[in-house]
């Protein structure tokens, strides 16, 4: 992956700061903030977080989580091709890159293991952190059981067929 | 704030602007949108545990970890100045089947008489939170991604593995939610 955005950004700020020298400052990070906020929020508005709507989907019951993510894939194909197409840069001016996915088993055993627990907590990875800042606190054990759960992927990964 | 707002908002305006996080982070420094890999920075950064799968350096991903931090913080603006005070409503069929298992509560999107401490140590909260949470953990990395990485991200990038992630995605939650769901709710 090609990480010289952060890399100029890095040197930069490590220039002009001499109390964080080795941290590209809280400015750097800001923008991701915002962006974090702004995704949380279009998650639980559009009631993505919702146990029910998923529980729905998984069931035939509503169209609502198909017409989400059939929608957002529209948006994101649109913006990726016209990304390529115009080869826009970011707005530090440093090109954009893409990174192409392998295929391998995983994504078949990985994708139907996290699918039974998708069906399970009614969450995937982006929602569990959003129930956490609507106040559904218990959910900090989900989130530490995911860790623990990557965890033992990473030790026993060599193991696993891939 | 407006009515609209903190009611909720239809797929077709909710998913297209769940669309444009791609470009958004694209933008904002060329950073492929993807959350479950933050499991494993966390990984990386608290419990190495000298596996070479938590050998990187975690330090460039900071930037997910803040983007993280965000949403949570998007998570406490929607429940105080967005939050919308109606009950979700929840198809016939899917009530009446949540009422065969006690679930009544419809105050929230998510089920509070699941969804609670109390209810953490009963054997359907067991299995639920903690074992839900394995699972995820688990088949994200194992499958290199999850509903942000591969199914928004990189179908978006025309990847024909994250086709094959999410597909198996839905029929992990499909067996799920109709076979196994309904015998651990009636614990």
């Amino acid at each position: 992956m090609d990480n010289s955005a952060t890399d100029t950004e890095f040197v930069v700020k490590a220039t002009r700061t001499e109390q964080e020298p080795k941290s590209p400052g809280w400015r750097f990070y800001l923008r991701y903030l915002l962006a974090g906020v702004l995704f949380g929020i279009f998650l639980i508005k559009g009631e993505v977080v919702s146990w029910f709507r998923i529980q729905e989907m998984f069931r035939f019951q509503s169209f609502h989580m198909f017409g989400v993510i059939g929608s957002a894939l529209v948006v994101g194909i649109v913006s990726v091709w016209l990304i390529r197409r115009f080869n826009i840069k970011t707005i530090d001016g440093d090109p954009i890159t893409f990174t192409p996915k392998k295929f391998n088993k995983g994504q078949i055993y990985g994708g139907l293991i996290f699918g039974l627990g998708w069906g399970l907590t009614g969450a995937c990875p982006g929602p569990l952190f959003a129930q956490v800042g609507m106040g559904f606190t218990v959910v900090l054990i989900v989130i530490l059981s995911a860790i623990a759960g990557t965890w033992v992927y990473g030790k026993y990964r060599d193991r696993l067929p891939h | 704030m407006p009515e609209v707002l903190r009611q909720p908002w239809p797929w077709y305006v909710a998913g297209p602007l769940i669309g444009l996080t791609v470009p958004l982070l694209l933008l904002l420094g060329n950073k492929q949108f993807g959350i479950s890999a933050n499991f494993r920075h966390i990984c990386a950064s608290c419990f190495p545990s000298g596996i070479p799968f938590f050998k990187y350096d975690y330090r460039k991903e900071i930037w997910n970890l803040v983007f993280v931090a965000g949403i949570i913080l998007g998570g406490i603006i929607s429940s105080t100045v967005l939050a919308d005070p109606a009950p979700v409503v929840v198809h016939p069929k899917l009530t009446q089947e949540l009422a065969g298992y006690g679930i009544t509560d419809f105050r929230s999107q998510i089920p509070v008489q699941l969804y609670s401490w109390e209810n953490l140590f009963s054997a359907s909260g067991l299995i639920m939170l903690i074992g839900g949470g394995f699972l995820v953990g688990f088949g994200t990395r194992y499958a290199g991604g999850c509903t942000s990485g591969h199914t928004i991200m990189g179908i978006s990038t025309l990847q024909w593995p994250s086709l094959v992630a999410t597909c198996c995605f839905m029929i992990g939650g499909i067996m799920m939610a109709n076979l196994i769901l309904p015998i651990i709710l009636k614990l």
